[in-house]
Formats: structure tokens, sequence, C-alpha cells
């Protein structure tokens, strides 16, 4: 009542409908969960305090809680951060077309619908920052969008910038193996897929060398070249290159290619990620990893195996998990995390490899991933452990703002499914064998 | 008739493995033992004999005879079931041509083809399937024709079809609805499916009444299997899953009779009333089936409501064009009971209640004296994700 009154005041004072909605005008204190801050040790009895959008403290009982703030008793829940997701194709978004197999000028966000089902489907699962990304049937599909799943009418109010001054937002989609290979203009080989890769980036470092001797002066620099432009970003280490890559001998073709042009890469499925581990861990590269029920499917996954979270983690690699929803559920994402120590990985990896894990491989990890003073409030609220098949994400908060709530019949259709819930067609990407 | 020398057939073969083989006698103990055949047991232990189930009970009243090889477990449950895959026919390589013998295409209606003849005992998948506790599968023909042809039930164990067939020709795999394949050039509509069918079956009313007189037809392969469906002997799996095709296998079924299972049923929650009636059970779809196209409205509750509702139902891995090449029905069922299903009508739904629906009741699905010895051991709840199947014993035999 007191909030909603106090939110009511604001609007009248500010005036302003967008800042009353977007941020809470009170403190939050959330009393009694049992906390998992990813960045630490689990709180018994813990407090969460979140103010404006922003965790403003994360502690015990004791903590120093401010005047103002609103309690709310969730004692006997989990609290950890929301969950991040690093290569997902919710959104009904596209990528490049067939007329080449390279697109580094084309952005998903020119095609994704905010107000899709997806989006709210993954928030059912507790999933706040997403890679969305186009699909693997080509080389090079386009520009990724990472996504904070705020309630939006535009895309650009879902965007997560990696670097707002050079308004990046997202990744590169890379893949090799035998997705991309095909008919013409697609390679027809694994040596001519790369070769038709590493073309295009000698011409994106001539293309840096050009703008590089310009120095500044708009007359000398070369004519605007939309994929060049995303392919120097690329080139400096401001735009990673998310590459899907299965089998052990693409994998290290993956690496291979990052190393000879030095760009950022996050490994994608790596579905053979065991047979390599070594080298995985020699190059340094993260890998984001995929749960499955069972191996085959494709040529490219007959050796699959959940064991790639431990066989990675043993070896000291940055490892995550992602949905690539629609291949696996955004509703259970957190059961990838579960399979992963059911296959031997550390509690602690597989639930940092839904959280923070990923926030690295997207350069988002100063706001998002883990709970601490100065991020942003995004966070889910849990009946019980987060690796355990009876636990129900409660709900969903993001900035500060609780954007899907289980007890909300209207929020609840999207976890359970139903009739007409699900309209959009949620897997154009892949179905076309990508 | 062709049937029930199949069925001979195979159970000369188990005599002769069985006589072959010298089987360990076995005592499972377990921290808590679901018999499915009534309440769990507590610090309950099963001993084997010969392939069966010998006794089973609490630990304290039951002495294990020496010479018993002992195992000891958390959680026991008798051997799972998949009541519908695709498993052995359908391999993991997903190569058209090579390992996908679950559909044919050539015509919409092929009641004739035999699982038996395409079924691989050494598919990888149903290693897969069998160490994640699937000791039974009732596996053949997939959706996506009229009749894409028979079905079969079959252990996990054992090397050839021969070896470990249970029941050689069980059911025929129906399509209805938008589940037929898009790529026939016929039906092209949900009527014409029906008029097609209805055509077929009533030629086979016509055969099975000559085949037993006096001048019995030539035989023809595809109405012995229709005959024998009319007769009883064969049970036929609709898949199908808006509401209103789930009513028009209903309608169909009224017309001719024959034993029906519904299969998929991804809109039965708006039909519950009318599925009760009708007396069917329901093979569900897997709970983390990718929905989309037919099965779009989907729920993970759907399971729940069923039990609710009393109508009988059993798990299914289902079929899957892509990765993951198959599913397995101790992880469906989980997410189910994650979705309100009571975890012990889970357990039954894997066991003994896809027993009583496929017919073989009387052989697994629970732990009961004189039954085959198959069962389960895992290191805590079946159902929880970090939990491990930590053996399989299929008949007598420790398999994983």
């Amino acid at each position: 009542m007191n909030k909603l009154r106090l939110t009511f005041l604001g609007l009248l004072l500010t005036c302003s409908l967008s800042a009353a909605i977007s941020a809470q005008d009170q403190p939050l204190v959330f009393k009694g969960a049992h906390i998992i801050p990813i960045s630490g040790e689990p709180i018994e009895n813990g407090v969460l305090v979140i103010e404006d959008g922003t965790i403003t403290g994360v502690g015990t009982e004791e903590m120093r809680l401010p005047r103002n703030a609103e309690v709310i008793d969730v004692s006997g829940k989990v609290i950890m951060p929301g969950l991040v997701d690093t290569h997902s194709h919710i959104g009904e978004g596209d990528g490049g077309d067939r007329s080449s197999s390279l697109h580094p000028d084309v952005r998903i966000l020119d095609a994704i619908d905010p107000r899709s089902d997806t989006f709210k489907k993954a928030l059912a699962g507790g999933l706040t920052s997403v890679n969305v990304m186009p699909g693997s049937g080509l080389l090079m599909s386009g520009q990724t969008v990472y996504l904070k799943l705020r309630k939006a009418n535009t895309i650009e109010n879902m965007l997560l910038y990696v670097d707002e001054e050079n308004n990046i937002y997202g990744g590169l989609k890379m893949a090799n193996g035998t997705n991309p290979i095909g008919n013409s203009p697609r390679p027809g080989t694994r040596a001519k897929s790369a070769a038709l890769v590493r073309e295009l980036f000698v011409k994106a470092q001539d293309y840096q060398r050009k703008i590089e001797a310009a120095n500044g002066d708009e007359s000398k620099m070369p004519p605007r070249d939309l994929g060049m432009e995303t392919l120097v970003e690329v080139l400096e280490g401001k735009r990673t290159v998310h590459h899907h890559t299965h089998r052990h001998d693409d994998i290290l073709t993956a690496i291979r290619l990052s190393k000879e042009f030095g760009y950022k890469v996050v490994l994608q499925h790596v579905s053979e990620a065991y047979k390599v581990a070594d080298e995985i861990a020699e190059a340094g590269v993260p890998a984001s990893i995929i749960t499955l029920d069972s191996f085959g499917g494709k040529m490219e996954a007959i050796d699959f195996s959940n064991v790639n979270g431990k066989a990675l983690e043993d070896v000291g690699v940055t490892v995550g998990f992602h949905t690539d929803d629609y291949i696996t559920d955004s509703r259970l994402f957190l059961r990838s995390a579960a399979m992963g120590v059911r296959e031997g990985m550390s509690r602690e990896a597989a639930l940092e490899a839904v959280t923070i894990a990923n926030a690295k491989m997207m350069d988002i990890d100063d706001r998002v991933g883990t709970l601490e003073k100065g991020k942003d409030a995004d966070f889910i609220i849990l009946t019980g452990d987060p690796l355990s098949v009876y636990t129900r994400v409660e709900q969903t908060w993001i900035e500060g703002q609780k954007v899907w709530d289980w007890d909300d019949p209207e929020d609840r259709k999207y976890s359970t499914g139903g009739y007409e819930i699900f309209r959009g067609d949620v897997h154009t990407t892949h179905h076309r064998g990508e | 008739m062709i049937m029930k020398s199949m069925k001979l057939l195979s159970v000369t073969c188990l005599v002769i493995l069985f006589a072959l083989d010298v089987q360990a006698q076995i005592a499972v103990k377990a921290g808590v033992l679901h018999t499915s055949a009534g309440d769990p047991i507590e610090n309950g232990i099963v001993l084997i004999k010969d392939g069966k189930i010998e006794r089973v009970g609490a630990q304290s009243s039951i002495r294990i005879p020496s010479g018993y090889e002992v195992y000891e477990s958390a959680v026991v449950t008798p051997g799972l079931i998949d009541a519908h895959t695709v498993v052995g026919l359908a391999g993991h390589y997903n190569q058209q041509g090579s390992d996908q013998d679950q559909l044919e295409m050539s015509s919409a209606i092929q009641p004739e083809l035999r699982a038996i003849d395409a079924y691989n005992a050494r598919e990888a998948l149903v290693g897969h399937l069998r160490s994640l506790g699937v000791t039974t599968i009732h596996t053949g023909h997939g959706p996506g024709a009229i009749i894409s042809g028979q079905t079969m039930i079959i252990k996990t164990s054992g090397e050839t079809v021969e070896e470990s067939v249970l029941d050689p020709q069980k059911m025929l795999a129906f399509s209805l609805g938008g589940v037929i394949d898009n790529d026939f050039s016929k039906p092209g509509t949900r009527s014409k499916a029906m008029a097609m069918i209805r055509q077929e079956l009533i030629k086979a009313q016509g055969y099975a009444g000559k085949r037993s007189g006096d001048n019995p037809p030539s035989t023809d392969l595809g109405m012995e299997a229709l005959a024998d469906l009319l007769e009883g002997e064969l049970t036929a799996m609709v898949t199908v899953h808006k509401a209103n095709d789930i009513m028009t296998a209903i309608r169909l079924q009224k017309e001719f009779g024959f034993p029906m299972v519904i299969d998929g049923a991804a809109e039965a929650y708006l039909i519950l009333d009318e599925l009760k009636e009708a007396g069917f059970p329901v093979f569900i779809h897997p709970t983390m089936l990718r929905a989309s196209g037919e099965s779009k409205n989907a729920t993970m509750e759907t399971a729940a409501k069923l039990q609710e509702a009393g109508i009988p139902f059993a798990f299914q891995s289902g079929f899957e064009g892509y990765v993951p090449k198959t599913r397995v029905v101790l992880f469906e069922a989980a997410v189910a009971a994650s979705y309100g299903l009571d975890r012990l009508a889970a357990l039954d739904a894997l066991t003994i209640g896809a027993a009583e629906l496929l017919g073989i009741s009387d052989r697994v699905g629970s732990l009961e004296a004189g039954k085959d010895a198959d069962l389960v051991m895992y290191n805590g709840d079946p159902f929880e994700y970090v939990t491990h199947v930590t053996g399989v014993i299929i008949d007598g035999e420790k398999v994983e």
C-alpha cells in the first residue's frame, strides 16, 4: 500500500511517467532468504537491499537497513542473481540470408519482436540477460544483441551495452563445421570455410590500416562499409565473436582463427570440448556449452557429452551454459547447471556457469552476474535449491522491477504453457537445420 | 496368424537364452524400495534368482541366502518403461538412408511394415536409454504417415531383436491431423486422411471376414495387419495433438471398434471429460517437448491433469528429429513431477502404469515375485537432476 501511494505521489511530483515506472522510489529489503551471491559464500538468513534499480547491500541480518525501506519477508526462499544466457534464439529474430556466407553488416537487432512471447518464457526461467543470436547456417550470420529482458515496447529499451560510447551491445555470430557448409555461395568444405573467413578478416585488417592512416582526417577515410566497420570492432577487441563449433578439430580451428587475427572469441556449444580441454585451457578462451538429454541428432553431435562442464572446470576454463533456446527450454535453464553437477561439476562452478561466467563472456560482469553492491538489481527468488528439480522460479526481478511472478496467473502461464500462450514460430532459426 | 507365430518364435528364443545363460543370484538392498506394487518399503530388499524376482520385502524379514551377490543402493525402482519411442529404428547419426527407418515415405498407409525388420539392437541410443534406467521400450514406426507401420516391445538388453523382444507386433502407428508429414502428396487435408483410412478399414473388414472363411483370399500383408487390428490383436496408437483431432481419432475408433491409445495429445487438457468418458489411455508427449506447430499448445502440467482426471497415462520419449536425438522418460517424468504431478504417481506411470497399458504387466513394471528381474538403482531421489543411476539389472543380469 505504502509503495503504491508513494509511486502515485512520485508520478504527480515528477510528471514523468517513465521515471516512475522505470525506477523504484523506495529502497526494498528482501529479508530471510538463503542468498547465493555467487561472488561469495551463500548467506543464511540473508538480506538484499535494492534502490533505484541497483543493489545497495547484500549481507546478514545484522546489516544496517535504510530507514525508509519497504521490507519484504522472503524466509524459506532462495535468492540468486538473474540468469545470464550467452546463446539464445528467443525474440523471433533472424540474421543474414543465402545471398552470402558472411554477413558482418547484418544486425539481429533489426529483426527482433520485443513483444515476443518467448521473452516471457525466458523470464519464467529466471533469465534476465541474454545474448540473442542469428543462426549457425552461415559462416558469419550477423551481429548478435545483448538484451536485458525489461518490459519494453522497443528493442532499444532492452539493449544491454558493453560499450555505450562505441555503441556496442552485442557480439558477432560465426559458425564452422557442417552447418555453414552447403550449396554456393556457402563453402563446400571446412578448409574453404576457414579460407573465406580469413580472406574477409585480411580485408578488414586493410580497412583498419586505412582508418589508422587517416588519423582522424575525414577526407582520407576509406568509404563507409558496414561489414568492415563491424569487423574492425572485432579486431580492436570491442566486439566478441561467438563461434558455433562442435567437433574437436573445428574447435581448434575456431581458436586458430581467433589467434591469427587476435580477436576475442567465446566457443559456443563445443560438443567435444572434453577431447580438447587442455588445448582450450592453453588458448585461454572461454567456452559456452549446452546440456542435452542425448548425444546424436547430427554427425557433429554424435560424441556430445554432458561431461564437458566437468572437463572444462577441471582445467580451469571459464565455462558457462547456454539454452540455445529453442534447442533447450529457457524455462529449464537451471536444469542445465544441475545436469552439469550430475556429471561431476562442482556446485559453485555450475552456478557460476549460469551467471557470472556468462556475464564475463559478454563483458557485462561489471553490471550483472553476481549479487554485489553497485550491480544491477537483477535477481530471482526460488522456492529452494537452484539445482533441485522440485525448485521453481517464483519471481524474476530486473533493475529493481518485478518482471515475472509465478503467483500472477498472467505470468504463470508462460511457465506452464497452455492454449494459445506461445503463438509465435519460436524456432525459425533452427528449422532450416541451423 | 503371422503375429502369433512370431510370438511363439520369440518365446522359444527366450527359453533357449535362459537355458544357455548361467545367471548369478542377486540380492539388492535399498534404502527406499519402490516396488510399484504398494507403498515404498524402507530398507527393502529384492532377491533375484534365475532372471526372475524371487522375493521382495523388508530387509528385517528376508534373510539373504548364501551365494547371492549383494548390491546396495539408496533407492531402487522397477526397470523404467518408455511407452513410445522410435529408438532402434531411429539412430543417433540421424542420416536418412542410413539409420532413419522410422518413417517410410512411399505411401501414407503401410500397416505391413514390421518393426522387428528394422530394429538395431546395438544402436547407441538404446544403450543410452538403458544406462538411464530404461529397461523396456515400446518402439517402432514413428509418427508422420496415416499408418506408418508396426511397433514392438523389447528389452534394452540383448544384441539382436530375437534375443530381447517381448512382443514383436504390438501396435499400429497411426497419425492424424497435422501430424501427418506434409511431404506426402496425399492426403492434403484432415478430411482426406480420414476418408482414406476409413476406406482402407472398410476393405480390411471385408478381408477379415473372408480370411476366416472357407475360401480365404490370397494373403495381403497390409490387410492382415489391419484385420488383426479390427479383431483386437493389434492396438492403434494414434499420434495426434490438437483437441479436435483427438476427437476425430475417437470418432474413427467408434466406427471400427479397435483397441486404441491416444499418443502425444498436447491438447488433452482441453477435453479431459471427453477423454475420460471415451476411456482411452494416453501416451503423453515428453514434458520437455519442443512445442511447435501441432503441439504448440502443450503444457508442462498435462500429466498432472491426466492423473487428476483419472485417465491412465504413460510417459514417452517421443520422436526427435535433431539434437538431442532421443529424450529420456526418467527426465520427462521428473519435470512433470516438478509441475504438479504426484511423485509416486509419476513413478507408477514410468513402471506399472506403462506395463499395464502395453499389456506386459505379467512380466515387467513392478517388483513382485515371479516377474522379470528388471530393476534400477539410484544414489538418491530418482527424479533429482543430480542423482545418478548407479546400476541397472535386466532379466537378473547387471547390465550397467
